[in-house]
C-alpha cells in the first residue's frame, strides 16, 4: 500500500538572535499509511511541534528548512508553490493545535468559524456552505449541533472547544490530520472522549492521524505505530504494541519506567521516589558529536561519544538508533 | 494527630449575570469539609470545573469564601480581617500550574526568591541572599545560577524556582495547583521526587490539586474526589484505588491512560 505522507530526511533549523543557526530537526524520516494513527512521542525541545509545522511549511520567520522532502500523495510539498500549498493546507492536511482556547477566535461564533474555512477552500453556494457546516457539527455534537454553532468559544467547555476545532479541521474532508498535544489542557475523562472522537473519525472517514504528545500512556491502545523523537532525531520507530511493551532505546526504556502507575501504588513503592533520567533534555546549541542521548544514558559505551548511531531494523518493522543493537 | 487545617462546610458563590443583567448564583463550592493532618499529602482530584482551583484560592486566602469555616492555627480564616490574613498568607503558599507565567521572566533568579522576604521586611539584605542560596540548592538549582533570568530556565527548572520561592517564608502548607501537569513526564518525576524529599525532611503538608490520578496515587496519603463543587468521596489513596465508591471516582479511574506493562487499576465492583 502506498503511503499518504512521507517525510524524508527533513532538516529544520532556527536562527537565533546572534544569527547562529540551531538545528531542531536533523534528518527525520517516516511515512504514514492511509487510515493509520501515528503517535509522535517527544519531550519539550525534541522538535515535535516543529515537525508538525514544517510538514505544511508553516514555520515562524526564523525557521529554515535545510533539506529533505515531504511527499503528500506523491507531491513534494517542499517544492510546491504558494498556490498549491494553499489548496493543501487545512483542506487535505489539517492541523489541530494545543490550546483550544487560543486557536479559536474569541468574538466569532464557532459555526461561522467553520463556515469560513469551508468558504476559503471551496467556492460554493451559500446554501451548501451552511448545510456542510451543520453536517460537520452534527458529526461532532450529535446531541445538539445548532446550539453549539451559535455559541462563542467562551461559552463552551474545554472539551467542546476541542471538538469545535476538530470540526474546523475535518470540514474540508482532509486525508491527514496532524494534532499537536490536542488533549494536554483537558482532564482525563474529556481526554478519553476526544481520543474516542479521533478513533471514530478514522473509522468513518478513513483519516490518517499524526498525534503528537509527551505522554506515552496516551498512545497505548490508540496509536498503530509510534515514532520517538529525541533532540530532533528519530531514535525509535515501531509498532505501538511492541514499542510500549519492549522498548529498545535506553531513552524510551527510561521514559516508560518513570511513569507512576495507578495499580502498583496500592501494593508497593508508594512514596518511594520515581526513577529519573539524570540531566535535562534541552539540547545544547553547540555542535556535538556522537549520540544525542549519550550524556544522560545509563548504558553508554565509548563509541557513543564519537559516532552517531545509525537506525537499525529489528524484526522488520522496529527501528532503533543505538549501538547496543545490530541488524 | 491534631489537624493543621480544618475546612467546614465551605461555600463559594459566584454571581453570574446574563445579558439583561439578572444575576444567577453559581455554586463553585457547595459545602466542602475535610481536615488536613500535618506532614501528610491530600490530593484533590476531579474533572475541570469541579471547583478544585476555587478551593485552593479560598484556602490560600486569595478569595473569601461565601460561607463556612476555615480553621488554621486556632483562627477562622473565613472570618478574619484583612490585617490578620497578611500574617496567615505566608504560612499557606500556592504553586501555580504554569511556571512560565507565574515568574517574571526579566527578573533574575535571586531577586525572585528574595522578593517574599523583602516584602515581609525580614532579615538584612545579606541574610536574605544567604537564605535564598540555601533554598536554591535545596530545590536542586545551583547557587551560581542566581544571576540568570527566569526566561533562561527550562520548564522543570522554573517549577523548581517557583517551589524555592514558595518555601522562603517557611510555609506550613503548600498548595500545589496542577503544579506538575504542564511539565514533561521525565521532569514530572524529578519534581515529584523533590516534593517527597521536602516532605520527609521538613514534615511539610501538601494539598496536591490535580487531574492526574496516577500521580495523586503516588504522592498522596489520602485522595478527595470533587464533582460539581462537592467532595463526593474522601478516603486513603489505597482504598480509593481498590474500591472506588462513587461514580465520579470510577469514571476518573477508568480514564487514566496506562501502559501495557503497568496495567490500570483493578476496579472491584
Amino acid at each position: 500500500m502506498a503511503s499518504v505522507l512521507e517525510v524524508q530526511n527533513l532538516q529544520v533549523s532556527y536562527w537565533s538572535h546572534q544569527r547562529r543557526s540551531r538545528p531542531v530537526l536533523s534528518g527525520v524520516s517516516f511515512d504514514l499509511m492511509p487510515g493509520e494513527i501515528l503517535g509522535v512521542l517527544g519531550e519539550s525541545g525534541s522538535g515535535k511541534s516543529t515537525l508538525a509545522a514544517s510538514v505544511l511549511r508553516l514555520l515562524p520567520p526564523n525557521g529554515h528548512i535545510g533539506g529533505g522532502a515531504v511527499l503528500f500523495e506523491g507531491k513534494n510539498l517542499m517544492q510546491a508553490n504558494f498556490g498549491e500549498l494553499r489548496q493543501i493546507r487545512g483542506a487535505r492536511v489539517a492541523l489541530i493545535f494545543q490550546e483550544p482556547s487560543l486557536a479559536l477566535h474569541p468574538t466569532i461564533r464557532v459555526g461561522e468559524q467553520v463556515r469560513q474555512v469551508l468558504a476559503a477552500h471551496q467556492q460554493s453556494r451559500k446554501l451548501y456552505l451552511k448545510e456542510r457546516t451543520r453536517e460537520v457539527f452534527s458529526q461532532l455534537f450529535p446531541q445538539g449541533p445548532d446550539r453549539i454553532m451559535r455559541s462563542y468559544p467562551h461559552q463552551l467547555s474545554g472539551g467542546q472547544r476541542q471538538r469545535a476545532l476538530i470540526a474546523q479541521a475535518i470540514a474540508c474532508n482532509p486525508t491527514v490530520l496532524i494534532a499537536d498535544e490536542p488533549t494536554a489542557a483537558l482532564d482525563p475523562v474529556t481526554q478519553m472522549e476526544i481520543l474516542g472522537v479521533f478513533r471514530e473519525l478514522r473509522e468513518k472517514l478513513g483519516l490518517a492521524l499524526i498525534l503528537i504528545t509527551h505522554n506515552p500512556a496516551l498512545l497505548n491502545g490508540f496509536a498503530d505505530r509510534i515514532l520517538v523523537l529525541y533532540a530532533g532525531q528519530v531514535i525509535e520507530w515501531g509498532p505501538a504494541e511492541t514499542l510500549l511493551r519492549s522498548p529498545k532505546h535506553p531513552y524510551t526504556k527510561a521514559l516508560l519506567e518513570l511513569l507512576p502507575e495507578v495499580s502498583a501504588a496500592t501494593e508497593r513503592n508508594r512514596r518511594s521516589s520515581l526513577p529519573v533520567i539524570p540531566g535535562n533534555s534541552s539540547p545544547s546549541s553547540l555542535p556535538r558529536k556522537g549520540c544525542a542521548f549519550e550524556p544522560r544514558c545509563s548504558v553508554r559505551m565509548d563509541a557513543c561519544k564519537e559516532l552517531e548511531p545509525p537506525l537499525v531494523t529489528l524484526g522488520k518493522t522496529h527501528l532503533v538508533s543505538c549501538f547496543k543493537y545490530k541488524e | 494527630m491534631e489537624p493543621i487545617l480544618k475546612v467546614e462546610n465551605l461555600v463559594k458563590r459566584y454571581a453570574k449575570r446574563n445579558l439583561v443583567g439578572a444575576s444567577q448564583d453559581f455554586l463553585a463550592l457547595d459545602g466542602v469539609s475535610f481536615t488536613l493532618t500535618p506532614g501528610t499529602t491530600l490530593a484533590i482530584v476531579g474533572e475541570s470545573g469541579s471547583g478544585k482551583s476555587t478551593l485552593a484560592s479560598c484556602i490560600a486566602c486569595l478569595e473569601p469564601p461565601s460561607s463556612g469555616n476555615l480553621w488554621f492555627e486556632g483562627r477562622n480564616l473565613a472570618q478574619s480581617a484583612e490585617r490578620d490574613l497578611r500574617d496567615i498568607r505566608p504560612k499557606i503558599q500556592l504553586i501555580f500550574p504554569d511556571p512560565a507565567s507565574s515568574l517574571n521572566p526579566r527578573w533574575n533568579i535571586l531577586d525572585i526568591v528574595v522578593e517574599p522576604l523583602s516584602l515581609q521586611l525580614r532579615f538584612s539584605r545579606k541574610e536574605r541572599d544567604l537564605r535564598a542560596f540555601v533554598l536554591l540548592e535545596r530545590v536542586g538549582l545551583s547557587a551560581d545560577m542566581a544571576g540568570r533570568s527566569a526566561a533562561e530556565l527550562s520548564g522543570g527548572q522554573r517549577q523548581r524556582l517557583a517551589i524555592a520561592r514558595a518555601l522562603t517564608l517557611d510555609p506550613k502548607i503548600l498548595i500545589l495547583d496542577e503544579a506538575l501537569s504542564a511539565l514533561d513526564c521525565s521532569v514530572q518525576a524529578q519534581i515529584a521526587n523533590l516534593l517527597l524529599e521536602l516532605q520527609s525532611a521538613q514534615g511539610m503538608t501538601f494539598l496536591f490539586i490535580t487531574h492526574d490520578l496516577a500521580m495523586a496515587a503516588h504522592l498522596a496519603d489520602e485522595i478527595a474526589v470533587m464533582s460539581q463543587g462537592r467532595i463526593v468521596e474522601h478516603a486513603p489513596s489505597k482504598k480509593i484505588l481498590r474500591s472506588p465508591a462513587h461514580d465520579a471516582t470510577r469514571q476518573l479511574l477508568a480514564a487514566v491512560p496506562h501502559l501495557p506493562h503497568k496495567p490500570g487499576p483493578a476496579i472491584q465492583p
